[in-house]
C-alpha cells in the first residue's frame, strides 16, 4: 500500500478545507487534501457544487425570466417584451459551466501552492493517519496535523425520506425541468430562495412551515417585504403545518395543520429544506472519540478539537453554517499550525438571504441587543426615499441600524431590499472597525447608491437625517 | 501692571550659587504670596524659595538642573500696581533673616511685552479631552468586549497582549494602534507577554543630589588610593546584650540597633589610632587630626545617598548615640536635615542592614581617610576547640586612604574594633 507523509492533512475540499490547504501551502507547510468527489462533492464542497453558487445562478436566471414575463405588459418606463421563454435545461447547463470554472479554479490554486490532492474516500485510522480508497488503490496518509472539514449534509425528515420525488436542495438545482407543482417543506432561507426561484419559473409553489412564520431566524420587520413578495408571486404558505408523509401513489404530500386536521397536497416534486446537519459519519471520526458540542465537533477559539493536533473547521463545527465562516476558520487553523498566534475572533459573521427582496444581517438585532441588557437607539431608512432604489424599481425595504444609546457604538446593521447583499461588506466592516453612528454619518456615501440608506439610517439614529 | 524680578536669595552662609532642582510653578501660572516657587540645592541642603508677592509667572530664570548665582534672576512675575523693583525672595529656611528690599536698579524695568492675562487662563480652561481618561482602574466594565479593528486584534495577538487589559482612548472606548503602542511601552503586567527586544532608551538628567553624589564619588575614587580590609566579627555576645537592653527598655528608650555599639567602638578605637579620625587636605598636604569624633552615617533617602553627621560622639553615651542616629536619619529622609547636620564628619560608617552582603568596598567620604562598612549578620557553625557551635557572625568591610594609612595600621585598627565588639563589656570600661 502506498504511503504519504505530510505535515498537514485536510479532510474535505469545501470552503473550510480548501482555504486551510491553500493557506498552509502558502506558509510552506507540506499539505495533503483529501476530497472524495461524487454527486455532492468535488473541490469547493457544498458551496461551489450544490449550494451557494449554483443556487445563485438559478435564482438569477429565474429573476431574469420573471422580469421579462412581467415586461410583456408595458413597464412604467415603456419597455415591452414579447413571448419570453426559458429553456431550463440550458439554465442548468450554464450553471454547471460556472461551477466547473470555479471548482477547476480551486484545483489550480491548490496546485499552485503545492497542495497534494488525493481523490477518494478518507477513513481515519487515528488522529494522525487516514486511509483513502483511490481509483488506483488504497493509500495511507500520515500527517502531524489533521484538519477535519467534512461539512454538512441536508437533514432529512423521517416522514419524507429522500428519494424519488422527495429531493434536497442538491437535486433541486439540477432538475431536468421545472416541476409543475412544487411543495417546499421548511421556510428557512434555503426553502425560500429555491421556492421563490421556481415560482418565478412558473411552478406552482406551496411552502409548508411548522413555525408560525417564515424565516423564523430573522425578525418580523425584515421578513415582511419578503412575505409580501411571495404573495405577489402566488406562492402559498402554510404555517404551523407539518408534512407527515407521501400520499398513496406518491403524487401528493400529506399535510397536518396545527389543529390536527389533515389534507393532501398534490406535488410533482417535494423539496425538503428543513436544515443541515454536520457530516460526522462514514469517515472514521468515531475512532478519535472527540468531545462533541451537541451534534457538532467541539472546537476552541483556535479551532482545536479535544485531540492534540486535530483541528476542525466549517459546518462540522456548528452554526452558523456559512461558507465565509468556514473560510475564515480555515485560514486561522493553517496559521496556528504554522506557529502564528491566531484565533478566530471576528466580531461579526454577516448573513445574507437571497430571497426576493434580499435580506442582510450583521451583528445584533434590536431585540437581541436589548436582551443583552443594552439600551439601544434603532433607526431605519426606507428605500422609498432613496433615489437609486426608485430608478431600479426596487423601493421595498430599508436599512436598519442598531446602536448603543450611551456611546453610539453600532451593534447591528440589517437591510432588506433588492441587491442589498452587496451592502454586507460595508456593514461588516463598520462593525469590525468598531464604528459609532457618527463614523457612518461622517462617511460620504456615493450618490446615487443604495448605500446612502445606510448613511441616512445612521444620521436618523442621531436625529440628523436629511432625506426623511 | 508691573514686572517684579525675584532674585535668588542668600540661601546659606558662604553659599555663592545654588542649583534649581524643582520648579513648583510654570510660566502663565498665577502665584500667591508665600507660595513656593522653586526648590534650590546648595552643597548639602535643599531650600524652598517662596514668592515674596502675588502675581503671574512671566519667565523662569533657569531650567531644572541649572545653577544660579546668589542674586541672579530666579523668576519674573507680573504683579498688580507698580512693579519694577528687583526683589530677592526670602528662602524658607532662613525666614528669620528679612530680605533687604534694596532697590538695586534705579531705572525701572521696562514694561515687557507680556501676553494679555486672558490667555493663560484660557489655556487652563480647555476642557479635558475625552482621550485623557484617568490612567488608573480597569480599562472597561467587566464583561464588556474590547473594541478594536481586526488589524489591531492581530497585532495584539502577535505581541501576546490580551486586549481586555488595554485601555481604549478612541470613540466609545475603541482601542487604537496608539493605545496598543502605549500599552506595549508601559510593559504588560501579564506574564504571558512574549519576550521581545526592548530598544527604548530613557534619558534621565543627572541633577541635584544625584549630580553631587556623582561628583563626590568620582572625585574620591580619582584622588584617594583606596584599599579595603575585611574582617569577621563574632557578634553573638553583642547581639545578646543588645536584645536584652531592648527588652528591658522597651518603653522608655529608643530601640538599639548595631549602629550605636559600633559608634562607641569607633570612639574607643580612634583614641588609640588618632590618624583614622582625620581629614587629609591633599592640596595643602596636611592632615587634620580631630579630637572630636564626628561620625557620618551613610543614609539612603528617597532622593539618594546622604550622610548626616552625629557630632561629638565621644561625648555621647550609647542611648544618646542611638537617639541622635534615629533623629538624623529621619530628618535626612524627610529632607529636613540642615546644612550643618549634613557636613563636618571626620569618619563614616556605612551599613545596608539586612542587605549588607558578605563584603563591600566602601568609597571614602573625602577628605576623610577611613570608612567602616557593616555586612550582614549570619548564624554560622564555628569550630571552638572540640566542637562546632552556632555563632552570630558579621563582616566589617572597611576602606582606607593608602596615601596616609598603611595596611598594617588599618588592620590593627579593625582588630581593635573587632575585639571591642566581641567583648562588649570593654565598650563601657572607662579608659
Amino acid at each position: 500500500m502506498a504511503e504519504i507523509t505530510a505535515k498537514v492533512l485536510v479532510i474535505g475540499g469545501g470552503p473550510g478545507g480548501y482555504v486551510a490547504a491553500i493557506r498552509a501551502g502558502q506558509l510552506g507547510l507540506d499539505t495533503v487534501l483529501v476530497e472524495r468527489g461524487g454527486a455532492e462533492g468535488g473541490l469547493g464542497g457544498t458551496c461551489l457544487n450544490v449550494g451557494c453558487i449554483p443556487s445563485k445562478a438559478v435564482i438569477h436566471a429565474a429573476d431574469a425570466y420573471h422580469r421579462a414575463v412581467e415586461q410583456t405588459a408595458v413597464t412604467p418606463f415603456g419597455l415591452r417584451v414579447e413571448h419570453p421563454a426559458i429553456d431550463f435545461a440550458r439554465t442548468v447547463e450554464w450553471k454547471d459551466g460556472i461551477v466547473g470554472r470555479l471548482t477547476s479554479g480551486v484545483g489550480a490554486l491548490l496546485k499552485r501552492h503545492k497542495v497534494k490532492i488525493v481523490q477518494g474516500h478518507a477513513e481515519l485510522m487515528d488522529g494522525k493517519t487516514c486511509k483513502v480508497e483511490t481509483d488506483t488503490g488504497p493509500q495511507t496518509i500520515r500527517a502531524e496535523h489533521v484538519i477535519l472539514a467534512t461539512g454538512s449534509v441536508a437533514a432529512s425528515l423521517p416522514s419524507l425520506p429522500f428519494g424519488g420525488k422527495v429531493i434536497s436542495s442538491t437535486e433541486a438545482l439540477s432538475l431536468p425541468a421545472v416541476p409543475e407543482r412544487l411543495v417546499v417543506v421548511g421556510a428557512g432561507y434555503i426553502g425560500l430562495e429555491l421556492g421563490t426561484a421556481f415560482a418565478k419559473l412558473d411552478a406552482k409553489v406551496t411552502i409548508v412551515e411548522a413555525e408560525d412564520r417564515i424565516l423564523p431566524a430573522y425578525d418580523a420587520e425584515l421578513v415582511r417585504p419578503v412575505a409580501k413578495r411571495l404573495q405577489a408571486l402566488g406562492v402559498d404558505i402554510l404555517l404551523r403545518a407539518r408534512a407527515s408523509g407521501l400520499a398513496e401513489g406518491g403524487d401528493a404530500v400529506l399535510i397536518e395543520d396545527g389543529n390536527g386536521s389533515k389534507r393532501s397536497l398534490p406535488a410533482n416534486c417535494i423539496l425538503v429544506a428543513t436544515g443541515r446537519r454536520a457530516r460526522l459519519e462514514g469517515f472514521g471520526l468515531e475512532r478519535l472519540d472527540l468531545t462533541m458540542n451537541g451534534p457538532f465537533v467541539a472546537i476552541d477559539e483556535r479551532c482545536a478539537t479535544s485531540m492534540r493536533n486535530v483541528w476542525a473547521v466549517g459546518d462540522v463545527t456548528g452554526e452558523p453554517m456559512l461558507a465565509h465562516r468556514a473560510m475564515a476558520q480555515g485560514a486561522v487553523v493553517a496559521e496556528v499550525i504554522a506557529g502564528h498566534r491566531r484565533v478566530f475572533d471576528s466580531a461579526v459573521i454577516p448573513a445574507v438571504c437571497f430571497t426576493d427582496p434580499e435580506i442582510v444581517t450583521v451583528g445584533l438585532s434590536p431585540e437581541a441587543a436589548r436582551q443583552a441588557g443594552r439600551e439601544v437607539r434603532v433607526a431605519s431608512f426606507p428605500f422609498q426615499a432613496n433615489g437609486r432604489a426608485l430608478t431600479l424599481e426596487a423601493e421595498d425595504g430599508f436599512v436598519r441600524v442598531t446602536a448603543r444609546a450611551d456611546n453610539h457604538l453600532v451593534l447591528g446593521i440589517a437591510a432588506v431590499g433588492a441587491g442589498v447583499s452587496e451592502l454586507a461588506s460595508s456593514f461588516a466592516l463598520a462593525l469590525e472597525m468598531g464604528a459609532r453612528l457618527e463614523d457612518i454619518g461622517g462617511t460620504i456615501h456615493a450618490h446615487p447608491t443604495l448605500g446612502e440608506a445606510f448613511h441616512e439610517a445612521s444620521l436618523r439614529a442621531l436625529g440628523e437625517a436629511l432625506h426623511i | 501692571m508691573g514686572i517684579r524680578i525675584v532674585k535668588l536669595p542668600d540661601v546659606g552662609e558662604g553659599v555663592a550659587e545654588a542649583e534649581v532642582v524643582e520648579w513648583h510653578v510654570a510660566v502663565g501660572q498665577s502665584v500667591l504670596e508665600d507660595q513656593i516657587l522653586a526648590a534650590v540645592m546648595t552643597d548639602k541642603a535643599t531650600v524652598e524659595i517662596p514668592s515674596p508677592v502675588a502675581g503671574t509667572v512671566v519667565a523662569l530664570g533657569a531650567e531644572v538642573g541649572g545653577v544660579l548665582a546668589v542674586g541672579a534672576e530666579l523668576i519674573r512675575l507680573e504683579v498688580a500696581g507698580e512693579g519694577s523693583a528687583d526683589v530677592a525672595a526670602a528662602p524658607r529656611e532662613a525666614a528669620a533673616v528679612p530680605p533687604p528690599a534694596q532697590p538695586l536698579a534705579a531705572a525701572p524695568a521696562p514694561k515687557l511685552p507680556v501676553p494679555p492675562p486672558a490667555s493663560p487662563p484660557a489655556e487652563a480652561a480647555v476642557a479635558p479631552m475625552p482621550t485623557s481618561r484617568a490612567p488608573m482602574g480597569p480599562p472597561r466594565p467587566s464583561g464588556e468586549k474590547p473594541i478594536a479593528s481586526p488589524a489591531i486584534r492581530r497585532r495584539a495577538r502577535d505581541a501576546g497582549v490580551d486586549l481586555r487589559q488595554v485601555r481604549g482612548t478612541g470613540p466609545a472606548g475603541r482601542i487604537s494602534h496608539d493605545d496598543l503602542d502605549a500599552y506595549l511601552r508601559a510593559g504588560s503586567t501579564s506574564a504571558k507577554a512574549v519576550r521581545s527586544a526592548n530598544t527604548e532608551v530613557a534619558t534621565v538628567k543627572v541633577i541635584g543630589l544625584r549630580r553631587r553624589i556623582a561628583q563626590k564619588m568620582a572625585e574620591s575614587k580619582r584622588r584617594v588610593a583606596h584599599f579595603s580590609y575585611v574582617e569577621e566579627v563574632d557578634v553573638t555576645a553583642l547581639e545578646e546584650l543588645r536584645s536584652s537592653l531592648n527588652a528591658e527598655h522597651r518603653r522608655d528608650r529608643p530601640r538599639l540597633t548595631l549602629m550605636p555599639f559600633l559608634m562607641q567602638a569607633l570612639v574607643k578605637a580612634v583614641a588609640d589610632f588618632p590618624e583614622m579620625n582625620a581629614l587629609y587636605d591633599d592640596e595643602a598636604e596636611t592632615i587634620e587630626r580631630h579630637g572630636g569624633v564626628h561620625i557620618g552615617i551613610a543614609t539612603q533617602t528617597p532622593s539618594g545617598l546622604m550622610v548626616p553627621v552625629v557630632r561629638h560622639c565621644e561625648s555621647l553615651d550609647l542611648w544618646e548615640c542611638a537617639a541622635e542616629v534615629l533623629r538624623l536619619a529621619e530628618a535626612a529622609r524627610e529632607g529636613r536635615a540642615t546644612r550643618a547636620e549634613l557636613a563636618g564628619s571626620t569618619i563614616t560608617i556605612t551599613s545596608l542592614g539586612a542587605l549588607g552582603g558578605i563584603v563591600t568596598t566602601p568609597v571614602i567620604n573625602r577628605p576623610e581617610v577611613a570608612i567602616i562598612g557593616v555586612n550582614r549578620q549570619v548564624v554560622r557553625p564555628v569550630w571552638q576547640g572540640s566542637q562546632f557551635v552556632p555563632r552570630t557572625m558579621m563582616n566589617l568591610s572597611s576602606s582606607f586612604d593608602h596615601r596616609v594609612i598603611d595596611g598594617y595600621v588599618a588592620a590593627r585598627f579593625v582588630q581593635r574594633i573587632r575585639s571591642l565588639l566581641e567583648t562588649p563589656a570593654t565598650l563601657f570600661l572607662e579608659a
